[in-house]
């Protein structure tokens, strides 16, 4: 079992799902003959053919439009967008179509398909490339938003999004796409959606987080254990709808809860974390909650990006603050 | 805008004065067949001005009206087979009347009731879809499905000349011509999408000339033609069965009623071109032409319409008396499998709704 990274676990379950499912397909810009812009599907139309794996005109309305139609009548399309700063065109789409396609025709017709991004900055990329607007999905019912942080659960994850009878926007942190490499079985075996994974136990606070901004955190808290604090990190991987019982039991224990994530502080998915400890978990909470960022500003140009983004420091200095209420 | 152009094809066979062209397609000469197509038409008139009615008495709520539309309706459907599949606007209800959505589920969807789009046939079509020309992409994306099977499938989608300024519009047909989808997309030209005319829609001189940048072909039709609508959509769907691609199919006819229940187009349109719309309506001329084949008369007309009134009673008491969704399948059918999340809050909304009311 060879280690492998972020993108070739996403390459190889698609392949695996390809494989195993004539009804899956692929379709994007640039995924066939050239493999994605990053890669991600490279291979694919050569073994799979262009029927499956499709290269398509330049329009992300219509990829997200056809894959409504496809997916409706039983297909079930995996549709590439070649990054977030380009996906605004199938909010139309995915809120009064996607979302609600099962509901309004009260299961009649549903649509299984996955609509995949690279998201997030880190990687000095040009204006509209490194932007983190998972709040936009995760505000529309009826829309999965997931995101793997690591090869293994991105294998995992994007086999059990393809699998999903319902929509799934499934996000992946392109920072981390080739930076972490980890044994991964090919093997078919799908993780479980709409769950938190824990990937550090702790008992004084609960740091929830997700996508590269895990990596931040998980070496804050390291950092913290040196200094005798000790973190519980938990990848929440499911942005909508959110594992609350997972939050909840952490924050039980530890009664402290850090949210850190890419995307700006305003309406973003730690003030809907923020408020449901609040309603559920208020009385286990031993300090206010504290959320780590980006800024309600326009992404920096990359220059300046690593001071939008959060930070070990800036984590850590979360934590600490924390402590010391 | 003008009727012809070089570059497209106008059909009309079936002339204002109710006179069939000699040159009309072959198997549009019986006269039976047409009355059967005109009992359609009648049929929808009828219904579409009972659900005015119960709008206006509170009974069903905002309602779009098909009036005037009727022989580009009921063309579509008579073209389609029953395992094609349909993507209609808003105002498409009679054409899903002709494909076998029942009365009362109609009048359930307009009625606030999600079950009318829950249709017992035909189960593949999609709904209605109310953001405008989103709908061609679900017909392309249908095609793309029915290519990828090797089904012998088509899709329609079905537009008003307003989504043809849609995004949404020209892209559906442009993946469709690169592919070469199995589908039809058709524009209902009504000359008004609420209050914008076409002239302030677009400097094209025809809205089937809009197939030309995406390099499929583009009809014009007669709306209010029975027999120029129904051959058309026949030859357009006929070619995509074979594999020759899509085509745009404009089918030209006037908006006789509001834009919905909630619109006054007094405000913005002039009486005379009502008028004048009037006169070239689809009815007036498909009557005189069975009149003078000898098979229609006012007595038959009256008979039917007796018929026809009866059978929409019937669908009205049925909708009247369809209890309220039990308040939980809100929350039932949004997932396949229901989050953690939603089962709170689906207890709350069960505790909270006043079943009394329902």
């Amino acid at each position: 079992m060879a280690d492998v990274t972020l993108i070739d676990a996403l390459t190889m379950a698609m392949a695996w799902e390809l494989e195993h499912d004539d009804d899956v397909v692929m379709l994007g810009e640039d995924i066939g003959l050239n493999g994605g812009v990053f890669r991600t599907t490279a291979g694919l139309q050569e073994r799979f053919g262009p029927q499956r794996v499709m290269d398509t005109p330049l329009a992300e309305g219509m990829i997200a439009g056809v894959s409504i139609g496809m997916a409706a009548q039983g297909l079930k399309p995996v549709a590439e967008i070649q990054f977030m700063g380009f996906i605004y065109p199938i909010v139309d789409q995915m809120i009064n179509h996607a979302g609600r396609m099962r509901n309004r025709t009260r299961g009649r017709l549903h649509c299984p398909m996955v609509i995949r991004a690279p998201f997030g900055g880190g990687i000095h990329a040009p204006e509209h490339h490194s932007e983190s607007t998972e709040a936009l999905f995760a505000h529309m019912p009826g829309i999965r938003v997931v995101i793997p942080s690591s090869p293994a659960r991105a294998y995992g994850l994007l086999l059990a999004a393809i699998r999903d009878p319902d929509p799934v926007v499934f996000l992946e942190p392109k920072r981390i796409y080739r930076s972490n490499k980890q044994a991964v079985a090919d093997n078919g075996e799908a993780l479980p959606l709409d769950v938190c994974y824990i990937l550090r136990e702790g008992s004084d606070v609960t740091v929830v987080t997700w996508g590269a901004m895990v990596f931040e955190s998980l070496k804050s808290a390291e950092q913290m254990s040196a200094q005798g604090i000790s973190c519980e990190v938990i990848d929440l991987t499911t942005i909508s709808p959110i594992d609350e019982q997972t939050i909840l039991e952490s924050v039980a224990k530890t009664g402290r809860l850090i949210i850190v994530h890419e995307a700006a502080k305003n309406c973003g998915v730690g003030a809907e974390i923020a408020a449901m400890v609040a309603e559920e978990g208020m009385y286990d909470l031993r300090c206010p909650i504290r959320r780590v960022t980006g800024y309600d500003i326009v992404m920096p140009f990359y220059r300046r990006e690593m001071d939008y983004m959060p930070s070990v420091a800036k984590i850590g200095d979360a934590i600490r603050d924390s402590m010391d209420d | 805008m003008s009727d012809s152009s070089a570059d497209i094809r106008y059909l009309r066979f079936l002339k204002p004065n109710g006179e069939l062209d000699k040159d009309a397609p072959t198997g549009s000469h019986d006269p039976n067949e047409i009355a059967d197509l005109f009992r359609r038409m009648l049929e929808l008139r009828v219904f579409d001005s009972k659900a005015i009615n119960l709008q206006r008495t509170g009974k069903l709520g905002t309602y779009p009206s098909w009036y005037g539309h009727e022989a580009a309706q009921v063309g579509v459907a008579a073209a389609m087979k029953k395992e094609d599949v349909l993507a209609p606007s808003y105002r498409e209800g009679g054409v899903m009347l002709c494909r076998g959505v029942s009365m009362a589920e109609i009048l359930l969807y307009w009625g606030g009731d999600e079950r009318g789009s829950d249709f017992a046939v035909p189960r593949d079509d999609f709904p209605y879809c109310v953001p405008i020309a989103t709908q061609c992409l679900h017909a392309a994306g249908a095609a793309m499905a029915f290519q990828h099977r090797g089904e012998s499938r088509c899709a329609v989608a079905v537009n008003g000349d307003g989504g043809t300024s849609e995004g949404a519009f020209y892209e559906a047909m442009n993946i469709a011509g690169v592919r070469k989808l199995p589908v039809v997309f058709v524009v209902i030209n009504n000359q008004w999408a609420i209050s914008v005319p076409v002239a302030a829609q677009t400097s094209s001189s025809t809205l089937a000339h809009k197939a030309i940048a995406a390099g499929i072909e583009g009809v014009q039709a007669d709306g209010n033609d029975i027999v120029a609508v129904r051959h058309c959509m026949r030859e357009a769907l006929e070619k995509a069965r074979k594999g020759g691609g899509p085509t745009l199919v404009e089918l030209i006819t006037y908006r006789l009623g509001d834009h919905t229940t909630v619109d006054d187009a007094g405000r913005y349109r002039q009486q005379d071109e009502v008028d004048t719309a009037s006169d070239l309506e689809p009815f007036i001329r498909t009557r005189k032409y069975l009149a003078s084949k000898n098979i229609w008369d006012t007595q038959l007309e009256e008979q039917f319409l007796e018929q026809c009134t009866n059978n929409i009673e019937a669908a009205v008491n049925n909708y009247l008396a369809t209890p309220k969704e039990a308040v939980e399948q809100m929350f039932n059918h949004m997932y396949a499998e229901m989050p953690e999340s939603l089962l709170a809050q689906r207890a709350h909304a069960i505790h909270f709704c006043d079943t009394d009311k329902d």
